[in-house]
């Protein structure tokens, strides 16, 4: 007895009540499970939870108990459901769309509004203006960091080859902002450092001549084409197309802009290589393909090229300066990636 | 008092020296007065009561003298010069300071000296050059973002995304006239025209289609088509009649369909479905004409 009383209410009571439900279940053992079931169903008190169960046996088979339960209600409710929508056939209501993270998205303010004027006349009057009008041809000069190794050597050769009109320099321990005036002297419109780390490409600085914004990237996830699976051949020179995609806010449309300068006006449609920056959740997914059209309703995509993503962590006015330069956008990390379904891009 | 010998056999080869590091090869000595840092007879500190060294505090260099003299005073027993920074000069110092001593010390002071000065002028360069940031990554932020990229990449499916804009600017006619399955512009042009009758057309050609079941068109075009029309007939005085009507209905449209495809019309909206069913209706034609060249035998037999 005072065994049983050191066991008050919890855990004990509990399995006291299974007992006995069990015992007083009729003859049959399925009409006993049932009564057990029924009883446990009426028996438990309100604040019965499973996780209080020390004996883990025991525990996990009241556990799993309870998933059955629940796995059974759902099935009901589905079927409900799913009787309601075919009895009303056409007036039934329209299917639940899921939630998604980009359903989800808290509202920018910042979102460019296709007709809005006033980005218009921006855009008419920025530092890619030039470009946009035609003005300027890009020319691209590739360069890394300091002693570079493989990796990544092959991968700024490769994407010499994607963009067209791109040369790749070594880098000698030159200063940046040394060679920046060098490269503007020669009529480059584009600067792209690679910064790497541990024999793997890392970072990119992209910073748009004349008196540009710079754009300091972490890139991941580099594949370089032998690494690629059911590639088709090298690309070639013909000027590729590019593809935008998502690139919504202001900050988006800024830097949608700075990779639209990095490829010529004119795309080659003889060539069909299409080179897409895609923006989801901040990360954009750059992807090189040669496409042909099989008729009218489809497409096939064959990838060539490197692959690679990039996030963006910050956006300078101006040439590169990382000491006096004014920021137009910094990431800040606590700021920005507190709620999950904000987005900057 | 100081016996050099003693305390060399004692801590150089037998018992222990704490500042000794042994590796495969040679000994080391930790010691910070030793001047050439091996574990020597004639480099150890310990065993040697008159020695010297130069040693470098914040890029000022000195040299550290010790003699026999004053081994009972512990606290006073390096004697400290400071050296010019110029070299020529520190070298007549350390000379100066160092006459009479053995050649080996000097040498070996001497040779310090320059190592030290060496490595001090290559710290000065390198700091005008561009130092390397290096940033510390967390591993928790790492693996976040990691696990982001991933789920981002499922949720964008690029392919998708790339295809469905290629083929709507194909749609837009930015790729001009290189493409020419945009099926015969004027067919195009007919059907962005009668949008409203594409429904139209689908039902029309469904009535055609009954229509013409029981109507015989004698149309004289092709070869096949009137063989297959007087085989029909002649099948027709054969067969039931539920199999004269497939047939007729097959032949018909098979007529239709023949020259639809020859003309090479394919007006995908209205098409597709009636596509389907000649398709399969002209399978149906192809069994049919199977039982066709074996009935009449079988008939004669018959008879």
């Amino acid at each position: 007895h005072s065994a049983t009383s050191c066991f008050t209410g919890g855990e004990y009571g509990k399995k006291a009540k299974k007992k006995s439900a069990e015992v007083d279940g009729e003859g049959s053992a399925v009409e006993e499970k049932k009564m057990v079931k029924s009883e446990l169903a009426v028996a438990f008190p309100p604040t019965f939870s499973v996780s209080e169960i020390k004996n883990k046996q025991r525990r996990h088979f009241m556990f799993m108990k309870l998933k059955q339960e629940k796995r059974k209600q759902k099935m009901q409710l589905r079927k409900k459901r799913r009787k309601e929508r075919e009895a009303l056939g056409d007036k039934a209501p329209p299917k639940e769309v899921p939630k998604t993270i980009e359903n989800q998205r808290v509202y920018d303010e910042t979102t460019v509004d296709p007709e809005d004027e006033e980005i218009a006349f921006d855009e008419g009057t920025d530092e890619f203006s030039a470009y946009f009008n035609g003005l300027t041809n890009p020319k691209v000069l590739i360069t890394t960091s300091d002693r570079p190794r493989g990796r990544t050597v092959r991968f700024c050769e490769q994407l010499a080859t994607v963009i067209p009109n791109a040369h790749v320099y070594y880098r000698r321990g030159l200063a940046l902002k040394r060679i920046i005036p060098q490269c503007v002297a020669r009529n480059f419109t584009y600067l792209m450092v690679i910064n790497e780390d541990r024999q793997v490409p890392n970072g990119m600085v992209l910073c748009h001549l004349p008196n540009g914004p710079t754009a300091h990237f972490k890139v991941s996830s580099v594949r370089l084409r032998k690494e690629m699976k059911r590639r088709g051949k090298n690309p070639t020179e013909h000027y590729p197309e590019v593809i935008l995609n998502n690139f919504t806010t202001r900050l988006g449309h800024t830097i949608g802009r700075l990779f639209a300068a990095l490829f010529p006006q004119e795309p080659h449609f003889v060539g069909r290589q299409v080179a897409t920056f895609h923006n989801q959740r901040d990360f954009i997914f750059f992807r090189f393909h040669r496409y042909i059209f099989k008729n009218e309703k489809k497409v096939g995509i064959q990838e060539l090229g490197p692959r690679f993503t990039l996030k963006l962590r910050s956006l300078q006015k101006g040439t590169f300066d990382s000491k006096y330069g004014e920021y137009e956008w910094v990431m800040k990390r606590h700021e920005m990636e507190a709620c999950r379904r904000k987005f900057q891009l | 008092m100081q016996h050099d010998d003693v305390i060399w056999d004692i801590i150089g080869n037998t018992q222990f020296c704490s500042f000794k590091v042994k590796t495969k090869s040679q000994n080391f000595c930790r010691n910070e007065y030793n001047i050439t840092g091996l574990c020597n007879r004639s480099s150890c500190p310990l065993a040697n009561s008159q020695y010297a060294t130069i040693r470098e505090e914040k890029g000022q260099c000195f040299l550290y003298m010790k003699v026999i003299e004053r081994a009972a005073f512990p606290a006073r027993m390096w004697e400290k010069v400071k050296l010019s920074k110029n070299y020529e000069k520190a070298l007549e110092q350390i000379d100066e300071n160092l006459i009479y001593w053995p050649r080996f010390i000097r040498h070996k002071c001497k040779q310090r000296f320059t190592k030290i000065t060496q490595y001090l002028i290559r710290m000065r360069k390198l700091v005008l050059k561009r130092q390397r940031k290096l940033v510390p990554l967390s591993r928790k932020v790492e693996t976040r973002e990691r696990r982001k990229e991933e789920k981002a990449l499922i949720a964008a499916q690029l392919d998708n995304a790339i295809e469905k804009e290629l083929l709507e600017r194909l749609k837009q006619g930015t790729y001009g006239d290189i493409y020419n399955f945009p099926v015969h512009a004027f067919d195009r042009a007919l059907e962005q025209q009668d949008q409203e009758s594409e429904s139209e057309e689908e039902e029309e050609e469904e009535e055609d289609d009954e229509k013409d079941v029981g109507q015989r068109e004698f149309v004289a075009e092709e070869e096949v088509e009137e063989s297959d029309l007087s085989d029909f007939e002649d099948m027709n005085k054969l067969r039931t009649s539920s199999d004269e009507e497939e047939q007729d209905e097959s032949s018909e449209e098979e007529d239709e369909e023949e020259m639809e495809v020859q003309t090479k019309a394919s007006r995908s909206k209205g098409k597709s479905p009636a596509n389907g069913s000649a398709a399969r209706k002209k399978r149906a034609y192809v069994e049919i004409e199977y039982e066709q060249e074996t009935e009449p035998a079988s008939k004669s037999r018959a008879t």
